[in-house]
């Protein structure tokens, strides 16, 4: 079987429709990744070992099972109890849930990263632990974790595809839908792939320039 | 009650196909890694560019997509593959080429004064590489790679969308025939954890042994 590229041209529209579809799960999945680290990272760092015991096996649970398995979780278990959810409501938790606990390794990471004197500095100034935390640690911390972050947000789009299997309509289901249609899988697969590549390229160049702005730490 | 026994012998049967298609993707991937991974540092331009285009390609598309490229593109162009063939490629190569970068940093890591020492002692390239660089450098290498073999775990869950019957396929084969979903996903959740645990305790200890000979050396 032959490349056709007017094939090509007729499917276009409908794959820009999922290309859409993605960017918006990556980006609704990203904030939520960047919220639920930083609760997870907070979290663990609590003086209350119950909670941070029991957030810590949480986030290792999460981050050990497959985010397939999570969405079909959250897809078709939690309706048996009463929690109805729209796909693509569906596959942002999930994406922001599994990526929520390794972002929360970044937080950590970044917040360990703050010298010990910054802590100290602050006890000094007598300011009291929120503080502490919003104008001392959060604007040191923050900067360098900038590239790690947007590593993993680069790494969930490039797993949104897995939304298609709990029946969100974003680029790879667009893309079977055309191949079921036609059964020409060639041109419409090739191209997802190529879409992701040229939007991972991409953000590789974006993420090269984060580095530079902001990947150094100056002592 | 008795019907749930027979029940979980397909998930255990689909427990079966997921390691084995870890352990023939993690075989893979080591493969790959240290082809592509030793490819970078080649002095030969052409090897060089070959193994960066793997690299690059096959981390900035994603799994799900070049596993349905392997599986449903590839026998047009004359290339059938089994599911089980289609899931070990795509995850090999895949997993393969994220440890290819950390055998190239890890080997990047050993320091100067080292291949000095090679060159003093008047060791070839290969030797050098084989009896002073290597040893040091599995050891930098193996915390990550025991990362990799976890993502590969995960990503294992992707081929019960081209209907091979690994664990998460099994679950929605009871799904289906008891109508329950909870316990099916809540199972295999598990079953995914443990064996998740099962590869980072196994690659510490590994790492323990490795490290006997190394007392004193570096890390």
């Amino acid at each position: 079987m032959e490349w056709d590229w007017n094939f090509v041209w007729q499917i276009m529209p409908t794959l820009i429709q999922g290309v859409k579809i993605t960017i918006l799960a990556t980006l609704l999945g990203s904030v939520l990744a960047a919220i639920v680290g930083l609760g997870i990272a907070l979290a663990r760092r609590s003086p209350n070992k119950a909670l941070s015991r029991t957030v810590g096996f949480l986030a290792e649970f999460i981050r050990g099972t497959p985010l397939l398995v999570q969405l079909y979780f959250i897809f078709y278990v939690l309706p048996d109890i009463g929690i109805l959810l729209p796909p693509l409501v569906a596959g942002v938790i999930g994406l922001g849930l599994h990526y929520g606990t390794y972002t929360a390794e970044v937080y950590r990471a970044g917040i360990d990263n703050v010298p010990r004197g910054q802590w100290e500095a602050a006890k000094a100034c007598n300011l009291s632990a929120g503080q502490t935390w919003t104008h001392i640690i959060i604007p040191q911390a923050i900067p360098p974790m900038i590239p790690a972050l947007a590593n993993y947000f680069i790494a969930m789009f490039k797993e949104t595809p897995l939304l298609s299997a709990i029946t969100v309509l974003e680029l790879m289901n667009q893309a079977k839908s055309v191949a079921n249609t036609y059964y020409r899988y060639i041109e419409p697969i090739t191209l997802v792939g190529a879409f992701f590549l040229v939007i991972s390229l991409f953000s590789v160049v974006l993420l090269r320039w984060l580095e530079r702005r902001y990947g150094k730490i100056e002592r | 009650m008795t019907q749930w026994s027979g029940y979980f012998g397909l998930i255990l049967q689909g427990a079966l196909v997921t390691i084995e298609l870890t352990l023939m993707g993690s075989v893979l991937a080591l493969f790959m890694a240290f082809l592509a991974g030793m490819g970078r540092l080649s002095r030969f331009f052409i090897l060089r560019a070959l193994a960066t285009a793997y690299i690059e390609f096959f981390r900035g598309t994603s799994i799900f997509v070049q596993l349905f490229w392997a599986y449903f593109v590839l026998p047009f162009i004359g290339i059938s593959l089994t599911p089980l063939q289609a899931g070990v490629l795509a995850l090999g190569l895949n997993v393969g080429a994220y440890a290819a970068e950390v055998v190239r940093g890890a080997i990047q890591s050993i320091g100067r004064e080292q291949y000095e020492a090679c060159t003093a002692l008047n060791l070839g390239r290969w030797q050098g590489m084989r009896h002073v660089i290597l040893p040091q450098a599995l050891l930098v290498m193996l915390p990550t790679f025991g990362n990799n073999a976890i993502e590969l775990l995960k990503a294992t869950a992707v081929v019960s969308l081209i209907s091979l019957a690994d664990l998460t396929f099994q679950a929605q084969v009871v799904r289906s025939q008891t109508g329950n979903t909870m316990v099916p996903f809540t199972t295999i959740l598990f079953i995914y954890f443990i064996l998740a645990l099962l590869i980072s305790w196994g690659v510490r200890s590994l790492e323990r042994r490795m490290a006997r000979g190394l007392d004193g050396v570096r890390v």
